[in-house]
């Protein structure tokens, strides 16, 4: 009897949960997206206070080169307008132009990605790297923090489109994409602020 | 009928082909202003850093509402006030560091004050 009560207590919690789920989990994506954005004002105001913090080493209008740094805003722009194309056709229900989108979408991220692990390489390599000095140290962790996030999206993105392809667009499928969409849309939002006060900030 | 009101419904809550268009032309042009006014040499001294703050601002705004699809509808209140609550944690964190640490310059190592 006991059982048979705990039994049907479950399944009372189990449909309450499956009731209202949809909207629940954008809000809570959305809250963590949100102290996401914390942890990045953290590290923008650590590179704010210590970006003149040279110790003698190279300062930013002598490391940072501005065509490469547009190149990879492009990069990640075209990235967020066609991971839009991809939720457009998910609310369409086409399945392989989801996959195809989705597709492109990792390419220009992982080309980002791979721009930027050249640039953190090349900046080693000319002996300025995080150890040189405070301003370095700030601008490695708060641009590579960036970076990591954008590796996560990346590996994401490989998960759904094996979601997308074993499931197609079922609820579930599509209330992960809808995440991953704030997830990388944000991402952008994340870089418009490091490129104007990392980059163009640093090299006034 | 039906079919085209829910899409229209659809197309309002989750953005359409024109609007995905708009926010990535808007940004576009948006991001060329920013490193125009660093790179071309054009635009005067002093106002080159009230420029970036600006389409800095204006292309996290445009972002916002044409990408993430933030807006002032009721059934987006909790968002609203989540981001509403995280900005002031932001100010909180970016003004204090930026004002205590200035302070601690300027009082604390001879020589810096007058830099």
């Amino acid at each position: 009897m006991n059982t048979s009560v705990i039994t049907a207590g479950h399944d009372v919690a189990g449909h309450h949960e499956h009731h209202d789920d949809g909207s629940k989990t954008l809000l809570g994506f959305w809250i963590y997206l949100m102290s996401d954005c914390l942890i990045f004002s953290g590290l923008f105001a650590t590179f704010a206070v210590m970006a003149h913090a040279y110790a003698g080493g190279p300062t930013g209008k002598e490391i940072f080169d501005l065509k490469y740094v547009l190149g990879e805003t492009m990069l990640l722009l075209v990235s967020s307008f066609t991971f839009g194309m991809a939720m457009l056709n998910m609310h369409a229900g086409r399945r392989n132009k989801v996959l195809a989108w989705l597709a492109i979408t990792f390419l220009f991220g992982a080309a980002f990605v791979g721009m930027e692990i050249h640039e953190f390489a090349a900046l080693i390599h000319e002996g300025a790297g995080p150890d040189r000095s405070a301003f370095l140290s700030a601008y490695f962790t708060l641009v590579g923090t960036h970076g990591l996030h954008v590796t996560c999206g990346l590996i994401w993105i490989v998960v759904m489109l094996d979601m997308v392809r074993r499931h197609g667009l079922d609820a579930v499928v599509k209330r992960r994409l809808s995440c991953l969409s704030l997830f990388w849309h944000f991402l952008d939002v994340i870089w418009i602020c490091v490129f104007t006060f990392v980059y163009l900030h640093g090299v006034l | 009928m039906s079919h085209a009101h829910e899409q229209a419904a659809h197309g309002g809550k989750h953005g359409t082909l024109s609007s995905y268009l708009v926010g990535f032309g808007l940004s576009l042009v948006l991001t060329l202003l920013s490193f125009g006014c660093v790179m071309t040499g054009m635009v005067p001294h002093h106002l080159i850093v009230p420029g970036l703050m600006v389409f800095c601002v204006a292309q996290v705004l445009v972002q916002l509402g044409f990408f993430l699809h933030m807006g002032i509808a009721p059934e987006q209140r909790e968002n609203l006030m989540v981001a509403a609550c995280a900005l002031l944690f932001i100010a909180i964190v970016v003004i204090g560091s930026l004002w205590v640490l200035h302070n601690m310059n300027v009082y604390m190592v001879p020589g810096m004050s007058h830099g």
